[in-house]
């Protein structure tokens, strides 16, 4: 086995890795933040509108990391500098 | 194997300028909205039809979402930040048509968005506050903070655009998966959920842009939801 081959099973590996272990954090994060927003809208209905605005602004930041995590898979697996 | 998502095979050249498909794409979606303006405001009246209550809602809800962000008069970041919407959506809906990609599922359209936010974001906070006023708010509580807010202002920029194209993107490729592993009807929910994502994307993208313009021209706007990643 050869040395090209171990940098492509690594980047697969890797590319598998910042996936799978990247989503939790963001996952567990969003739970919170719509467990929150709820326990907001049971408390104030009238204040929905902010709270919604508020909400879908902070769960697109949340939502960032899991896909900072999503491009570097996919910068690993199609555009690996290491690779030719 | 699938093909890469970075990589956009050029169409056909004009001169040196190699066109894409996503350009065609990008030009038939301003040809389009453009087309549909002109034909809804050549026939305002005053008693309204279906379709100009429908644009004036449009119209509404952007001002009142502008006005409750900013609380100033809407009427400046009006067209940018309803420009902004209209195209991001129509974007993003424009894979529901068959044979034809989203212009925003390649980095390159999000990038030129991107840049068009930034510029404004230069643009309004030195209109705002002047260009010593904005250069000094680089400086917000003191001058150790200032590495930190030129990053910041790039790496906002950034997380703006790789969000646009993560969400899309992942869109197109996992209908893609589920139709190569499942069959022929089996992606239609996705597709749904799809459409979901690409409108509450298009809202995401032009209210972010509103939050940092709103942070650039200072004291009349709310400094919360400012702090990005």
């Amino acid at each position: 086995m050869n040395s090209i081959n171990w940098v492509e099973i690594v980047s697969i590996i890797g590319a598998v890795v910042a996936v799978s272990f990247g989503a939790i954090g963001p996952a567990l994060a969003e739970g919170r933040a719509i467990a929150a927003a709820m326990d907001a809208l049971a408390r104030q209905p009238d204040a929905s509108n902010n709270i919604s605005r508020t909400l879908f602004v902070g769960l697109a930041m949340i939502e960032t990391m899991a896909i900072y995590c999503l491009v570097i898979a996919l910068l690993l697996l199609f555009a690996n500098p290491f690779l030719h | 194997m699938i093909h890469s998502p970075l990589a956009s095979p050029p169409l056909f050249f004009i001169g040196p300028i190699p066109i894409t498909a996503q350009v065609l794409t990008t030009w038939a979606i301003v040809a389009l909205v453009y087309a549909l303006c002109r034909w809804i405001s050549r026939r305002l009246s005053i008693q309204p039809g279906r379709t100009q209550t429908l644009a004036e809602l449009l119209l509404g809800t952007l001002q009142s979402q502008i006005r409750d962000t900013l609380r100033t008069s809407p009427a400046p970041y009006l067209p940018l930040i309803g420009g902004l919407f209209v195209f991001v959506l129509c974007a993003n809906l424009s894979s529901l048509v068959p044979g034809i990609e989203a212009p925003t599922a390649h980095i390159e359209t999000d990038a030129a968005l991107a840049l068009i936010v930034f510029c404004a974001i230069a643009a309004f906070g030195i209109r705002s506050r002047g260009l010593i006023g904005y250069l000094k708010s680089f400086a917000d509580p003191s001058w150790i903070m200032v590495p930190l807010n030129l990053v910041e202002a790039i790496t906002r920029i950034f997380s703006l655009m790789v969000r646009l194209f993560g969400n899309m993107m992942s869109g197109a490729f996992v209908i893609g998966i589920i139709l190569s592993l499942a069959g022929l009807f089996v992606p239609i929910p996705f597709m749904a959920l799809d459409v979901l994502v690409g409108i509450i994307q298009a809202y995401i993208f032009s209210m972010l842009a509103l939050v940092f313009i709103g942070a650039a021209i200072g004291d009349e706007a709310p400094h919360s939801l400012t702090e990005d990643a």
